[in-house]
C-alpha cells in the first residue's frame, strides 16, 4: 500500500472514517518507511512501532464499534523528542537525557493520542532544539531527502531545530509531525523540505511536558504537508492548560472549517527591511511571486516598514541563551539522566564532568553565552538592552497592523545548504534565523508554505506572519499561496 | 534614655541590626505546586515533577501563597503591590533541583511596612520604638541535604522543595538585641495572628539571618556581616552579642570588618565564616520567563483586608481603653493569640455566668488568667493550649468567686483540684463542703471567740496599732477554715472593734 504513504492527515482520517482503509493498514504501512528509511536518514532517535499499532487499533475499534472518532483519528505522526512521552525515552536529542524515561506525558502529545493520533516515533532534533541544520543532535543528524538536481550528492541540512520532523514529512514516513519553534525551528526546517509548518501564537499550545529551551519564546505546532492539513492538527494540539501559567485562555477556534483562500479586501504588508543584503537572488524572486499570488487571490499589497529589524537577531541570541542558561541548570546529575562521577570527585566535580559530558558544543555555546548576559555587570548592557529590542521589535508589529492584516516574507535567506557547511561557523548558521525571529520575539503566530523549486531543485518557502491570536488570518493567506503555488515536488527517493 | 553600647578598649560602640526573616508560609501546597507541605514526612515523599524540576515541568503560583503574603503585608500596614513579579535565582547545589530559585529580587510583593515594638524596661527597651519593615517577598525552599545516611555520599529529601516562604526584610532600625528578640517575637507573634506563618521555629518555619555592624555613637554605618539561619529568638540575640563584640575587638586591635556570610554554632553562641564577599555567588537574577507577572485586583485585595483578624497592636489598646485593663496585663495577654482567643472565650462566658458585661468582670478574669491560672498550668508543666481546664469551666469557677460562694483563696485550692481530677469547681465545692459562709451570726460567733482569745491585741490596736485589723482576720478565717466570706468578716470586725 505505498499509496496510503502519500496521503495527508485529512485524507487519511477521512479514507479511515469512511472505511475506504484500516487504520491498522495506515500504520502498517507508514511504519514500514519509517524502518526503510532509518539509517539512510536518521530522522528517528527510536521508532516506536507497536504504539502506532495500539493506537491503530483502539480507532479501528472504535470505528467498529460505532463510537464517534477524534481530529486525527487513524493518523500516525512523529513526535519531536522535546516531547516527553510516558513510557517512552526522551532525549531532547542530548546525551544528558539518554535513557531518561519520563513517568508522564506532555499535554500536547496527550491532546494528540486523545485525538485519535498514534505515534511513529520519536523524531531527532537539535540538541535541546539549538541549531539549525540538525547538526548538533548527540544521535547523528538528520539527512535531508532532498539532493539538489544535476547528479550533486552532498547530504542536505533539512533545517532544525525540528529537521526529524520535517526530513521524515517530506520522505513520507509520517503524514505530520508535531515541531517546535524557539527562534524558527519549525518554520526554517519546513521551508528547507518543502512542506507546511505553522508557529501558533505564543501560549496556544501548552509547554507543559515540552523539554524547555527559552521558556518566552519556545512555541509548539504542527508540520504537515499542506496548510488544511497544518490547521486540523494545531486545533488537535492547542488550548489552554491550567498547568502553563503562559498558556492562552481562550476558545480554539475551528480553522480547518474556516479556511479561506479568497483574500479579497484583505491587506497583505510586504515589510522593506526584509530585502536584506546576502539574501539568496531566488529568494527574492519567489518572495516578488508569491507577492503576485496573494494579489491574484484578492489581497491588497501594502509596502510596510518594520525598523527595528535588524536589532531582532542579536536581541534573540542574547534572550535565548539567557533563558536557556537557566532552563538547563536542571541537568546536573543528580536526580535523573547522566551522572558522571569521576572517583573521589566532590559535588562541583560531579556537576563539571557530568555537564562536560552531556552536552554539545552548541549546547554549551549557548549555556556559555547565557551565562555571561546575565552576569553582574553586564546583565543592563545586555539582558535588558536586548528586552528593550524586543518590546520596540513588538511595537513595529504592532504598528504595521494598521496597515496591513498579514505580513509577507520569505522564511529563509537560502535554501537548503549542505550539511558541514556552517558547522564551524555558528554566525552563519544562526543567520538564517533572521526572516524567522521578529515574529517569535513578538510571540506572533507564523508558518511557512512551500512556494516551489529553485534552479537547483530545492524546495524555497514563503512566511506568512499574523497578529496575536489571528492564525485563521496566516492559514487563509497560507492556503492562497498554496493553491497557485501548487507546490507537489517532492525528494526522489535514494535512501 | 538608656542606650545599649558595647564598651570597647577605646571607647563606646553602637550595634546597627537589620533582620531578613524566612517565614514558612502556612497553606496545604507548596508555592508552585501542589505538592504537600507536611512537616516531618517520610524523606520525598512529598515531592511532585515540579518539585524535582523534571524536564518540560512548569510551576504555577498557588493563589493561597500569595494571599497569606499579602494577608501579611496588610497586618504591617506595608505597600501591597499590585503589580509584582517573580525572578529567578540562579546556583547551583544538590539541594536546589531547578537550579535556581524562584524568588522575588526587582517587583517585590510587599513594599515599605512597619512593626512596633513595645517599651520593655527589663529588657533594656526605654520606649516604644517603630521598625521599618523595606519589603516582604514571596518565594521557594529549597530540599535538605542529609550527609548521616551513607559512608562517603549525601542524601538529598526535597519535602521542603518548592515549599512557600515569605522573607520579610527589616531596616537597619535595631540598636540592641533585645531589640532584635522583642522584633522576632513581634513578628511571630503577628504572623500567627494572620494565620500566615505558625512561627514554629524549632521545626524551622522561621528564621533569620542576622545582619550586624557597629560603629561609634553618630558616625556613618560600619561594614555588616550576614549570619545565616539563626533558629530561635535567643540565637538571634546570641548572634547579635557575639558578632558585635568580635567586630568591636577585630577593629580596635587594628583589622577591618570584611563583609560576608558568617554562620552561628548555638552549641557555643559563636559565629564563624562561611564565605566572603569575593566567593559570593553572582546569582544571575532575571525575570522567570515560564511565569506572567503577578496581577492583584481589588476584589483580591478586598477580600484579604477583610479576612485579617483584629491585631495586636489594636487588641491590646482596646483592653486598656474598652476593658480597663491595665498595661501590663493587656500586653501579656495580647503578646500571642493563643492567649488573646483564650482570654477572650473566657471573658465572655465569665461575663455571661455572672450576667454582667465582659467590661465588669474584664479586671477579675485578666488578673486570675494571669496570676493564677499561669501559675497553677506552670506547676503541672502545662501549656494553656493543652490545659485540662477549659475556659467554660474556668468560667464558671470565677462565678463562684464573683457571687461570693467561695473566697479567693478557697478558689485557688479548687483550681488545683480542677487541674488534678477534670471535676467541675461547683462538684468540687459541694463535695468537699467549701461554700462560703456568709452567715453574719456564725461570723459574729467566731469573731466574739477571737476577740476574747486576743484581749491583749484588742488594747494594742484600740490603743492605735491599727495594723493589727489583718491579724483579726486572719484569726476569723482560721477559725473558720477559710471559709468565711471575707467581706462580711471586715464588716464585723470593723462594727466589734469600733
Amino acid at each position: 500500500m505505498s499509496e496510503i504513504t502519500e496521503l495527508g492527515v485529512k485524507a487519511i482520517r477521512d479514507g479511515v472514517a469512511g472505511g475506504e482503509f484500516t487504520a491498522r493498514e495506515v500504520a502498517e504501512a507508514f511504519n514500514a518507511n519509517v524502518a526503510a528509511a532509518a539509517e539512510a536518514l536518521n530522522a528517528f532517535i527510536v521508532a516506536t512501532p507497536d504504539k502506532a499499532m495500539e493506537a491503530a487499533e483502539k480507532v479501528d475499534a472504535d470505528r467498529a464499534a460505532g463510537k464517534p472518532l477524534g481530529k486525527m483519528a487513524g493518523v500516525p505522526i512523529g513526535m519531536k523528542d522535546l516531547f516527553a512521552t510516558q513510557g517512552v525515552q526522551t532525549t531532547a536529542a542530548s546525551h544528558i537525557l539518554e535513557g531518561f524515561v519520563p513517568e508522564y506525558e506532555s499535554t500536547v502529545s496527550q491532546k494528540l493520542w486523545d485525538a485519535g493520533a498514534g505515534m511513529l516515533g520519536k523524531l531527532n532534533l537539535d540538541q535541546f532544539a539549538m541549531g539549525s541544520s540538525n547538526e548538533t543532535s548527540y544521535f547523528g543528524n538528520v539527512a535531508s531527502p532532498w539532493r539538489r538536481s544535476g547528479g550533486d550528492n552532498a547530504v542536505l541540512a533539512p533545517g532544525g531545530s525540528s529537521g526529524g520532523s520535517s526530513a521524515a514529512v517530506a520522505a513520507r514516513l509520517c503524514p505530520a509531525a508535531t515541531g517546535t519553534d524557539t527562534g524558527g525551528s519549525i518554520r526554517q526546517p519546513a521551508a528547507f523540505t518543502g512542506i507546511t509548518g505553522i508557529k501558533p501564537t505564543y501560549g496556544r499550545c501548552s509547554r507543559w511536558g515540552v523539554v524547555a529551551f527559552a521558556s518566552s519564546l519556545d512555541q509548539a505546532g504542527p508540520m504537515a504537508r499542506s496548510v488544511e492539513d497544518c490547521a486540523i492538527m494545531l486545533e488537535a494540539m492547542a488550548g489552554f492548560d491550567p498547568k502553563d501559567s503562559t498558556s492562552l485562555d481562550l476558545p480554539v477556534p475551528e480553522w480547518s472549517a474556516s479556511l479561506d483562500a479568497d483574500l479579497k479586501g484583505k491587506k497583505v504588508g510586504i515589510p522593506r527591511e526584509y530585502r536584506m543584503e546576502g539574501t539568496d537572488e531566488e529568494i527574492l524572486q519567489s518572495w516578488d511571486q508569491g507577492i503576485a499570488w496573494l494579489k491574484d487571490a484578492g489581497a491588497d499589497v501594502v509596502d510596510i516598514t518594520l525598523p527595528h529589524t535588524k536589532y531582532a537577531l542579536p536581541a534573540y541570541y542574547i534572550i535565548a541563551p539567557a533563558e536557556a542558561s537557566s532552563n538547563l541548570a536542571r541537568y546536573d546529575g543528580v536526580r535523573y539522566g547522566l551522572r558522571e562521577l569521576p572517583e573521589g570527585a566532590n559535588l562541583q566535580e560531579m556537576y563539571a564532568a557530568t555537564r562536560a559530558a552531556g552536552f554539545g558544543d552548541e549546547v554549551k555555546r549557548r549555556i556559555l553565552i547565557g551565562t555571561y548576559v546575565l552576569s553582574a555587570g553586564f546583565y543592563d548592557a545586555y539582558y535588558t538592552q536586548a528586552q528593550k529590542v524586543r518590546a520596540l521589535i513588538a511595537r513595529d508589529f504592532e504598528k504595521a497592523w494598521a496597515e496591513c492584516d498579514v505580513i509577507l516574507a520569505p522564511t529563509t535567506p537560502t535554501a537548503a545548504f549542505a550539511l558541514g557547511d556552517k558547522v564551524d561557523d555558528p554566525l552563519a548558521m544562526y543567520l538564517n534565523d533572521v526572516f524567522s525571529v521578529p515574529a517569535s520575539l513578538a510571540g506572533l503566530p507564523a508558518m511557512s508554505v512551500p512556494a516551489g523549486l529553485n534552479s537547483d531543485g530545492l524546495p524555497l518557502g514563503l512566511q506568512v506572519i499574523g497578529k496575536a491570536f489571528d492564525e485563521q488570518g496566516v492559514l487563509n493567506a497560507g492556503l492562497a499561496i498554496e493553491q497557485r503555488a501548487g507546490f507537489t515536488a517532492k525528494p526522489e527517493k535514494w535512501w | 534614655m538608656s542606650s545599649y553600647r558595647i564598651q570597647g578598649a577605646t571607647g563606646e560602640w553602637e550595634v546597627v541590626i537589620g533582620l531578613e526573616v524566612h517565614a514558612q508560609v502556612t497553606s496545604n501546597a507548596k508555592l508552585f505546586s501542589g505538592a504537600s507541605t507536611a512537616f516531618g514526612a517520610e524523606p520525598n515523599s512529598q515531592v511532585s515533577l515540579v518539585d524535582a524540576a523534571m524536564p518540560g515541568m512548569l510551576p504555577v503560583p498557588n493563589r493561597e501563597c500569595i494571599r497569606q503574603a499579602v494577608r501579611t503585608g496588610m497586618a504591617i500596614e506595608a505597600q501591597i503591590n499590585k503589580w509584582s513579579r517573580f525572578d529567578r535565582k540562579n546556583y547551583f547545589y544538590a539541594d536546589l533541583p531547578q537550579g535556581y530559585q524562584i524568588s522575588q529580587l526587582y517587583h517585590p510583593l510587599v513594599g515599605e511596612g512597619r512593626l512596633l515594638i513595645e517599651a520593655d524596661e527589663k529588657a533594656g527597651i526605654p520606649e516604644d520604638k517603630v521598625i521599618g519593615i523595606e519589603r516582604i517577598h514571596v518565594e521557594q525552599d529549597a530540599g535538605k541535604l542529609m550527609h548521616d545516611q551513607h559512608p562517603s555520599m549525601s542524601y538529598v529529601d526535597l519535602n521542603r522543595s518548592g515549599v512557600a516562604l515569605m522573607e520579610i526584610v527589616s531596616r537597619p532600625d535595631m540598636r540592641s538585641p533585645a531589640e532584635a528578640g522583642a522584633y522576632v517575637r513581634k513578628l511571630r507573634a503577628i504572623l500567627r495572628y494572620v494565620g500566615s506563618c505558625d512561627g514554629n521555629m524549632e521545626e524551622g518555619s522561621m528564621r533569620a539571618d542576622v545582619n550586624v555592624s557597629v560603629r561609634r555613637p553618630g558616625e556613618e554605618l560600619g561594614t555588616r556581616t550576614e549570619t545565616k539561619n539563626v533558629n530561635s529568638v535567643r540565637f538571634v540575640m546570641q548572634a547579635i552579642e557575639h558578632e558585635a563584640r568580635r567586630q568591636v575587638e577585630l577593629i580596635e586591635d587594628g583589622g577591618t570588618v570584611v563583609q560576608e556570610t558568617r554562620l552561628f554554632d548555638p552549641g557555643t553562641g559563636t559565629t564563624r565564616s562561611m564565605r566572603s564577599k569575593e566567593d559570593a555567588h553572582d546569582y544571575r537574577y532575571f525575570p522567570d520567563p515560564d511565569l506572567l507577572p503577578l496581577e492583584l485586583d481589588d476584589a483580591f485585595l478586598d477580600e484579604c483586608r477583610e479576612s485579617l483578624p483584629e491585631l495586636p497592636d489594636a487588641k491590646r489598646t482596646r483592653y486598656i481603653e474598652e476593658l480597663g485593663l491595665s498595661a501590663y496585663n493587656a500586653q501579656v495577654l495580647t503578646a500571642e493569640v493563643e492567649t488573646a482567643r483564650w482570654f477572650e472565650a473566657l471573658l465572655l462566658e465569665t461575663a455571661t455566668a455572672q450576667g454582667k458585661t465582659p467590661a465588669d468582670v474584664a479586671k477579675q478574669a485578666s488578673n486570675w488568667l494571669i496570676s493564677e491560672f499561669f501559675g497553677a498550668l506552670n506547676k503541672i508543666g502545662k501549656e494553656l493550649a493543652d490545659s485540662p481546664v477549659g475556659h467554660a469551666r474556668a468560667a464558671e469557677l470565677l462565678a463562684l468567686v464573683g457571687k461570693g460562694t467561695i473566697s479567693g483563696s478557697i478558689a485557688k485550692q479548687v483550681l488545683e483540684t480542677m487541674l488534678e481530677t477534670g471535676d467541675s469547681a461547683t462538684a468540687i465545692v459541694e463535695r468537699e463542703g467549701l461554700k462560703q459562709e456568709s452567715d453574719s451570726g456564725a461570723i459574729e460567733a467566731a469573731v466574739d471567740k477571737v476577740l476574747a482569745d486576743n484581749a491583749d491585741k484588742v488594747e494594742q490596736y484600740k490603743g492605735g496599732k491599727e495594723a493589727l485589723f489583718g491579724f483579726f482576720v486572719g484569726q476569723t478565717m482560721k477559725a473558720m477554715q477559710g471559709k468565711a466570706n471575707p467581706q462580711v468578716v471586715n464588716e464585723v470586725l470593723r462594727a466589734k472593734l469600733a
